[in-house]
């Protein structure tokens, strides 16, 4: 008897969202009983998570596994969409994108990525990463009315099948080489000149990437990020991210484990990529979301280069980073939806010139966050490139090391320059008084926690230490 | 003792700050954020006064050390504090009431949150100067620049963005090196803990690359030619208050990181690097006090001074004696007073008169006696007149200098002879003359507050003029340990080599 309870989650998920749509389809005007039982269903699915967080076991012939690793990915993942559904709920009604399709799409993207990242076989690897994929298509180009949303739906749809394609022709090379399509079995049958099999690993790694939006297969981010509705983007910054990165180290870790001096060239050029353009492309921009798509191209960058260490610490610190990107973001997109003027969205950086007298919260909220990107100490930003950076000269990559500290350099300087906008620059604007209490809460635990994470920094790290890597 | 009184102190000015935060200020105007911030200050400096007076002067190594588990596993949180620190400490919690006090009637706008900023950033120079511990020292060091970012670019002059951000950019370039060498030693010796590293020693094959990541950082923080050029841009932008701890506080850290760490960690690299050092502070002497000489702006004019003066410090460190790293010692202080002092008599004028040009004054001793006489004070100071504190440093840094190098030594002494030149020929253009400006004839005399300020500056000036024993003392046994641990190293080198 196989134990059932593993892959309870993604029952449970998969059950309530079709129950969902029923409710949905039968009710007119539902979107607000759906997103309210959406968000019974992911507190729900969060409370069966914790319960089982420590068990770990596989299912299905080893396709589908669970364990305390992928457990906290899961958590980070429900947490991040309940975060981002709570701060943009009033966004979507305003836009009338208040479909009742909108979360229940964010749940089957959800879903998707649950099979991604427990997948252990390169079938249900594919089907979670298409499924979440999906969803996000529909997504971006929700807001069927707007062209810039059709453009960015197609776009993305696009170059995402175009990298789907790569990813599935490696996986098929990977069959073809080892003969086998689960994950350890590749691993033990992965002989040591096995020049297909790098192949392989290459194209999946273009994939993978390209889900992430590592330079050089960012192309897709700044357009889509501008063109979505914003609570589109906000979902599209924190949570596929957070997932792409775990599957990718799943992927390093175990059936690329022999190919390691191969694919930690590949991270390490890319985790350089991204960190350089992250940083050196922001500097021109005006749409506050298009700074925030290449700033979190930078930021993906020092992930990889957690990753690229190829040692468990060098993953735990990613993860870590991970974990307090997620954090940063949903500040960062709370106050965009805090940019309300005459009832009207805000997207121009210009916009937010001298608020700081008007609206001094949302002002000390963006100074706090923006440091914080920026990776100035005492606050939390600065810890997680501090992990980083621990483990990647830990194995004495000091090119790595001293380059990405030169781009958190240069990024500082658009980080400061909206600072600078609105502090220093005359009044010329004065945004909404500030009702959402949802959003200024969520704003404010973030920023409390990015401040006061300097007290007690080993809380992360003794959670990351304790997940079952391998 | 078992009371946590290094943590009171960093932490005191950081609470404060949270109380003004929260204060109400409707009706009186700002009157109980700055009740409350003087009172935060001033009990800060009672505390760094007691703490002064029970400091054990003939102990050996760190006293009223705290530690604390921080980052699970390798990063202790560790603070403790030896003599050539203490002294700091004192200085920052005397410099910050004197910034709050000066501030109250010069800055128009925002004053609770300028408040909040300048204590905020009290606790991150206190805790520089208390971290035992690189990771904690690297957090407060860096943690500085963003109350300083914002305090330029808030209440700043102009060209205060173009500034803000030179500040910023500038030290955190110099700094994110920094962060590579503190990693790197945390992997060679496996600890960040500078008493640990002390003892453990970093091999010498590491020590020249790890001297010039920490170099890179304190020189551009000191500011060591040729990287000062953020300081003149700051300097003149600050409002008056924010240029008085740039020049009292913030560029202290350095000299005391060259100290503490480079000094302390890297004795052999030190050594290596002397050449390099001794030239760059040679042009920072007679190079910048040649600028200063030209320049139009008052500010600008001290702020090269400051250049200028930092040179001393760098030469009087890396002269490895004792009289050469006590007089650096030494001169930081008078400076941290001195050039406060001069920063304020600007700002006094500056709040009268709105210009900072000198060729907008002239006379104005026939109206302001009393500010006359405190700038001739603090003038005679910066120029190194005995009797004023000044003098003290300079000459032990140049008796210092004469056992290593001559040439290096009469140098160095020409840049005394410039700096005498363009103090003087500052006061004679601003405070001499013909009073022939009408909007200066109506001009009144320093009031209450300036007075106050100016007049205790003043007192501590010449007090340490004649009786720098009071500071020597306290510095003496832990110059005499870092030199001895320096020679120590050295002879072990050589003796290693042969």
């Amino acid at each position: 008897m196989e134990n059932f309870n593993l892959i309870l989650p993604e029952i449970f998920l998969a059950l309530s969202i079709f129950v969902t749509l029923l409710i949905g389809v039968f009710f007119k005007n539902s979107y607000n009983l759906v997103t309210n039982l959406s968000y019974v269903i992911i507190v729900s699915l969060l409370l069966i998570i914790f319960n089982s967080f420590n068990e770990s076991g596989n299912l299905f012939a080893n396709s589908f596994v669970s364990n305390s690793f992928i457990n906290f990915f899961k958590i980070l993942i429900l947490l991040g969409t309940l975060f981002v559904m709570f701060i943009t709920q009033n966004f979507i009604k305003e836009m009338k994108i208040n479909y009742f399709e909108y979360p229940l799409l964010l749940l089957f993207s959800v879903l998707g990525m649950f099979f991604m990242i427990s997948s252990n076989d390169l079938m249900s690897f594919y089907l979670g990463l298409e499924l979440q994929s999906l969803a996000l298509y529909i997504l971006a180009s929700i807001d069927k009315d707007n062209l810039k949303s059709n453009e960015s739906g197609l776009k993305y749809f696009v170059l995402s099948a175009l990298s789907s394609g790569l990813l599935l022709y490696g996986c098929s090379l990977l069959y073809g080489f080892t003969g086998s399509t689960n994950f350890e079995e590749i691993n033990l049958k992965m002989e040591i000149e096995n020049t297909g099999a790098i192949f392989a690993m290459v194209f999946i790694l273009v994939g993978l990437a390209f889900k992430v939006s590592a330079v050089p297969f960012h192309m897709w981010t700044p357009d889509v990020y501008e063109g979505s509705p914003s609570s589109v983007t906000s979902f599209f910054a924190v949570v596929p991210k957070v997932a792409g990165l775990a599957i990718l180290i799943r992927f390093v870790q175990i059936p690329f484990e022999q190919l390691m001096d191969q694919w930690k060239n590949i991270l390490v050029f890319m985790a350089l990529a991204s960190m350089i353009l992250g940083a050196v492309a922001a500097i021109g921009q005006t749409n506050i979301k298009r700074l925030i798509a290449y700033s979190s191209i930078g930021h993906i960058g020092y992930a990889l280069a957690g990753i690229s260490t190829g040692t468990v610490t060098g993953y735990n610190s990613s993860i870590a980073y991970i974990s307090i990107y997620v954090i940063m973001n949903l500040g960062v997109f709370g106050c965009i939806f805090l940019m309300k003027k005459d009832g009207k969205y805000c997207e121009d950086i210009k916009d937010l010139a001298g608020i700081s007298k008007q609206n001094p919260l949302l002002a000390i909220s963006f100074l706090i966050i923006m440091f914080s990107l920026a990776g100035i100490p005492p606050l939390a930003g600065f810890f997680a490139k501090f992990y980083v950076f621990m483990s990647v000269i830990e194995n004495g990559m000091y090119t790595l090391a001293i380059v990405g500290l030169l781009s958190t350099v240069i990024s500082a300087f658009y980080y400061l320059r909206i600072i600078k906008i609105i502090y220093f620059d005359e009044i010329k604007n004065s945004f909404d008084k500030i009702k959402n209490l949802g959003i200024t809460s969520t704003v404010l635990l973030s920023c409390s926690i990015l401040v006061l994470f300097f007290l007690y920094p080993s809380i992360l790290n003794n959670i990351v230490n304790m997940l079952s890597i391998n | 003792m078992n009371f946590p009184i290094l943590s009171s102190i960093t932490l005191l000015p950081a609470i404060g700050a949270l109380f003004i935060l929260f204060s109400k200020s409707e009706k009186n105007e700002n009157r109980n954020a700055i009740n409350l911030s003087v009172f935060t200050a001033v009990i800060n400096l009672i505390l760094a006064i007691f703490l002064w007076y029970s400091f054990d002067k003939s102990f050996v190594g760190f006293q009223f050390v705290e530690e604390q588990n921080w980052i699970s596993g390798f990063i202790k949180f560790k603070f403790g504090i030896d003599g050539i620190s203490i002294l700091f400490i004192v200085l920052t919690a005397f410099i910050t009431p004197i910034c709050i006090i000066s501030c109250i009637n010069s800055v128009k706008t925002r004053l609770k949150e300028f408040l909040i900023a300048i204590l905020i950033l009290e606790t991150f120079m206190i805790g520089v100067f208390c971290s035992l511990d690189l990771v904690v020292f690297y957090i407060f060091f860096e943690a500085g620049l963003i109350p300083m970012f914002l305090i330029i670019g808030i209440w700043g002059g102009p060209k205060r963005v173009y500034a803000a951000f030179k500040f910023f950019l500038f030290t955190l370039l110099g700094s994110v090196l920094m962060l590579v060498a503190i990693i790197s030693i945390y992997w060679i010796t496996g600890s960040t803990d500078i008493t640990q590293i002390f003892e453990i020693k970093i091999p010498v094959k590491y020590q020249y690359v790890l001297w010039l990541a920490f170099f890179s950082s304190f020189a551009v923080k000191m500011p060591m030619w040729p990287v000062h050029t953020w300081l003149p841009d700051a300097h003149v932008e600050a409002p008056t208050a924010g240029s008085v701890i740039l020049a009292a506080i913030l560029l202290k850290m350095a000299g005391y990181g060259f100290l503490r760490f480079s000094i302390g960690m890297f004795p052999v690299a030190s050594e290596y690097f002397v050449p390099l050092i001794y030239i760059l502070s040679i042009i920072a002497i007679i190079y910048t006090s040649l600028v200063a000489l030209m320049q139009e702006d008052m500010k600008k004019l001290i702020a090269y001074s400051s250049v200028a003066h930092m040179g001393f410090v760098t030469l009087g460190i890396f002269t490895f004696t004792s009289q050469g790293i006590e007089g650096s010692i030494f001169q930081m202080l008078s400076h941290g007073l001195i050039s406060a002092a001069l920063f304020l008599c600007v700002g006094v004028l500056y709040d009268r008169v709105h210009s900072r040009l000198i060729s907008s004054y002239g006379g104005i001793v026939n109206v302001l006696p009393k500010y006359s006489l405190i700038f001739a004070i603090f003038m005679l100071g910066a120029l190194g007149l005995p009797g004023t504190s000044g003098f003290v440093g300079e000459i032990l840094i140049l008796i210092g200098a004469f056992q290593k190098s001559f040439l290096v030594a009469i140098l160095a002494s020409i840049g005394i002879i410039l700096g005498a030149a363009y103090m003087l020929w500052l006061y004679k253009r601003v405070v001499f003359g013909k009073l022939d400006k009408s909007e200066l004839k109506e001009l009144k005399d320093l009031n209450l507050s300036e007075g106050i300020v100016l007049f205790s500056l003043a007192a501590l000036v010449l007090f340490f003029g004649f009786y720098p024993n009071l500071i020597l003392e306290t510095v003496h046994i832990s110059v005499e340990e870092l030199i001895k641990n320096y020679e120590q190293a050295i002879i072990f080198n050589l003796s290693a080599i042969k």
